[in-house]
């Protein structure tokens, strides 16, 4: 039976956004812990630390996130786990964001002159210290940009978990498409919203990106 | 409390397969004002990077202020604590103010208040008069500025021994004397000094005594006025001829 696409489709489909929203948010908070560690360990001096996190970095960046996703997804079940698509979903999305922020960050943490490091050494700050007061601040003015870039990746990204059921955007355009056929409307609509929300935050990138090569060429 | 403010013994330094520093010896009196000259590449700007462990070293014993170095623990920590560095590029930290520059070590490595710390970063900025420049961010001042508050930065760890690494190379001309001469009140002060540079004025002013270095040994030193007057080894002629 096909029936028309209506407005109650139109509000399932939104709020079906949330979902997109609340998993983007997750997968970006823990990739955020998890890039942070990945990035410090690459610039460390412990060798073992160092290889792991480039271990981890190229894995994660050499296969599909639909991969990623399956083997989450299907793994839980495996080891016993219930199976939960946002579960699932928001483990392998965070991983995932783990390894390209941790990517950035390392990138910025690098792009710190040495001698802020040494001046700081230097004044006898611990590690911790010198990270957090001298290092990361900096690191961070830098990583923005690319930073606020890889979120709007993210967001399209978590269309993926559809795949595994996670009714989140993308799946809540499909279910309604199943019952009214209208594809151009019903994908249109889904695309329109993932533009909106991902839209502001490019524009957002690219204003700081501007204004962060005005203040390196100060 | 020994007499003595360094004791370096037999300090080997490579780079991979690069001999940086060649069995240096070298002892340096509290009070004691030492100049370090040589071609670049001598190690000279090594040599006291070894003094803070910016660099560390393959072999040989450093002692700093009877704390020995190479011993292992925390007595690295300790020793950066006693043991100010001013470096060619100033290396501000160039998201703090002037102020915040000078009271970040102190609070957190000392743990000074706050309150203490600010009271005596203004005391040092005041000592390289640039007391009104404290709420002003490393980029709107110029290098000579800059360098004399990485100086005051430095003093306000309270160090019993001060590092300058070619303090001077990165400024430009008109700016060389107002460094040099907080360089100078500070030597007059009694503070021991270690300087690389290549301001041979400076050397025969304040340094009890100048040291050469070549291909990482330190090849002549002596009191300024036998040591330019009276060089006795070849480079050394050649360098000072290079310079004068």
């Amino acid at each position: 039976m096909i029936r028309e696409f209506s407005s109650a489709d139109v509000l399932f489909i939104m709020s079906a956004a949330r979902w997109t929203l609340i998993l983007s948010a997750i997968a970006f908070l823990g990739g955020a812990i998890g890039g942070l560690s990945i990035a410090l360990a690459r610039t460390s001096h412990g060798k073992w630390l160092r290889r792991i996190a480039a271990w981890f970095i190229q894995v994660f960046q050499g296969t599909p996130l639909l991969m990623q996703l399956f083997l989450v997804y299907f793994g839980l079940a495996v080891v016993g786990l219930p199976i939960n698509p946002l579960l699932a979903a928001a483990v392998a999305l965070t991983l995932h964001a783990s390894a390209y922020l941790g990517e950035i960050w390392r990138g910025a943490i690098e792009a710190v002159p040495s001698g802020q490091t040494e001046a700081a050494t230097a004044l006898a700050l611990s590690y911790p210290d010198r990270m957090r007061h001298v290092v990361l601040p900096q690191a961070l003015r830098i990583a923005t940009a690319p930073t606020v870039g890889f979120l709007v990746q993210l967001i399209k990204g978590t269309s993926l978990a559809s795949i595994i059921g996670f009714t989140e955007l993308t799946r809540a355009g499909q279910i309604v498409n199943n019952a009214t056929f209208k594809p151009f409307l019903v994908f249109g609509t889904v695309a329109a919203i993932y533009f909106i929300l991902c839209w502001p935050l490019s524009l957002l990138a690219r204003h700081m990106e501007t204004r962060m090569r005005r203040a390196i060429t100060r | 409390m020994t007499e003595h403010a360094i004791i370096m013994r037999d300090v080997n330094k490579f780079y991979g397969a690069y001999h940086a520093l060649v069995d240096v010896d070298l002892t340096v009196e509290r009070g004691e004002r030492i100049v370090i000259c040589g071609p670049s590449g001598s190690g000279k700007s090594t040599l006291i990077r070894t003094i803070n462990q910016l660099e560390t070293i393959h072999s040989g014993t450093i002692n700093v202020d009877g704390v020995e170095l190479t011993a292992g623990g925390d007595n690295v920590a300790k020793v950066r604590q006693d043991v100010g560095m001013v470096f060619q590029s100033f290396n501000l930290f160039p998201h703090m103010t002037v102020l915040e520059n000078c009271i970040l070590a102190p609070m957190k490595t000392r743990k000074t208040p706050r309150a203490e710390a600010e009271q005596t970063a203004r005391h040092y900025l005041e000592r390289v008069k640039i007391p009104e420049q404290a709420d002003k961010y490393p980029a709107q001042l110029s290098g000579g500025q800059q360098q004399r508050v990485a100086i005051a930065r430095a003093l306000c760890m309270k160090p019993r021994i001060m590092l300058f690494d070619e303090p001077t190379s990165a400024l430009d001309p008109e700016m060389v004397k107002e460094v040099l001469d907080t360089m100078i009140d500070l030597a007059r002060e009694g503070m021991t000094m270690l300087c690389v540079t290549h301001e041979m004025d400076f050397a025969r002013a304040v340094a009890d005594r100048v040291i050469f270095m070549d291909k990482g040994m330190i090849v002549e030193q002596g009191a300024p006025d036998v040591f330019f007057n009276n060089p006795q080894n070849e480079r050394l002629k050649n360098f000072l001829g290079q310079i004068a």
